[in-house]
């Protein structure tokens, strides 16, 4: 067990432990700030992998940008404060898939990779990522560029009840 | 370090998502599932960008694959997350818009209760 091995563990067990209470909340406003944790905790764990650029970029974008919009959304619904009764289908189908695929997925992992030690490596830097953005994955980062747009248009047309309205009259 | 501890949180969290989504029935609370279950793959993209590329550590790649990086492995997992945390945040963008939408026509944010055969005037008028 390295340092490395003890950072890893420790944010783990915080990503999955709110992970779960994300999940789990009968709070929605609860749920988002767990959901804040889980996130950042994911984030630590990216820079200890030695993703520098994913991991602020995962600050910035998610606990900066997505999370906030969650949050947003959850007053613009008039979300009750308190604990909310009827957020929740029945436990166990769910709970059968959930457990069948995280359980699978963590036995099919620890098979595949056991107690295996890998060299730490060195720090995708900034630069490094922008290399191989720019370099091997123009054409994705360039569609991806598209993508945004037409979300961004698509999201606009969505919230408008003009455009709507003057769809339906006519 | 030990890859496998990684491995395990991102699959881990994927199957939290699985069992938000199945679970909730507010769709705000399903959205953010669907974050859990990007962010576990994001994490298993990072985390096999170390050990896949300490695996290859001295291969020559491609030359198409990695032409920047002069034959040595880029930080190509670092890459796709990247690309999935684009996508999920313009995937949240609609997905709130249609939310919003919705609750504005309905005064409900319950996916149980989304009648996929109402009739289409009368949504309408009724937004």
């Amino acid at each position: 067990m390295t340092v490395a091995d003890v950072l890893l563990l420790a944010l783990g067990v915080v990503a999955v432990g709110s992970g779960a209470l994300v999940v789990t909340s009968s709070h929605l406003v609860r749920s988002g700030f767990y959901l804040v944790v889980s996130l950042g905790a994911l984030a630590g764990l990216y820079l200890v992998l030695g993703a520098e650029l994913v991991a602020w970029v995962q600050i910035l974008v998610y606990i900066g940008a997505v999370v906030v919009l969650l949050l947003f959304a959850v007053m613009l619904t008039r979300a009750p404060i308190g604990p909310s009764a009827d957020l929740d289908r029945p436990a166990l189908p769910a709970a059968l898939v959930g457990a069948g695929a995280g359980l699978g997925l963590s036995a099919l992992f620890a098979d595949a990779f056991r107690w295996v030690r890998y060299p730490a490596p060195d720090p995708a830097t900034a630069e490094r990522m922008g290399e191989e953005i720019f370099g091997a994955w123009v054409l994705p980062f360039e569609v991806l560029s598209i993508l945004l747009l037409s979300a961004l248009v698509g999201a606009i047309i969505l919230s408008r009840p003009d455009l709507a309205a003057r769809e339906g009259s006519s | 370090m030990h890859v496998v501890i990684p491995y395990v949180v991102g699959a881990l969290l994927f199957g939290l998502g699985v069992y938000g989504v199945l679970r909730r029935r507010n769709a705000i609370l399903v959205l953010m599932a669907v974050e859990l279950m990007l962010n576990a793959v994001n994490l298993i993209l990072v985390t096999a960008d170390v050990s896949v590329r300490s695996a290859l550590s001295g291969v020559l790649v491609e030359s198409w694959a990695a032409p920047a990086a002069q034959g040595v492995a880029g930080p190509t997992g670092g890459v796709f997350a990247l690309f999935v945390i684009v996508l999920a945040a313009a995937e949240v963008g609609v997905g709130l818009a249609i939310v919003l939408q919705f609750y504005r026509m309905r005064q409900a944010v319950i996916t149980d209760e989304v009648r996929l055969d109402a009739d289409a005037d009368e949504e309408r008028v009724a937004g």
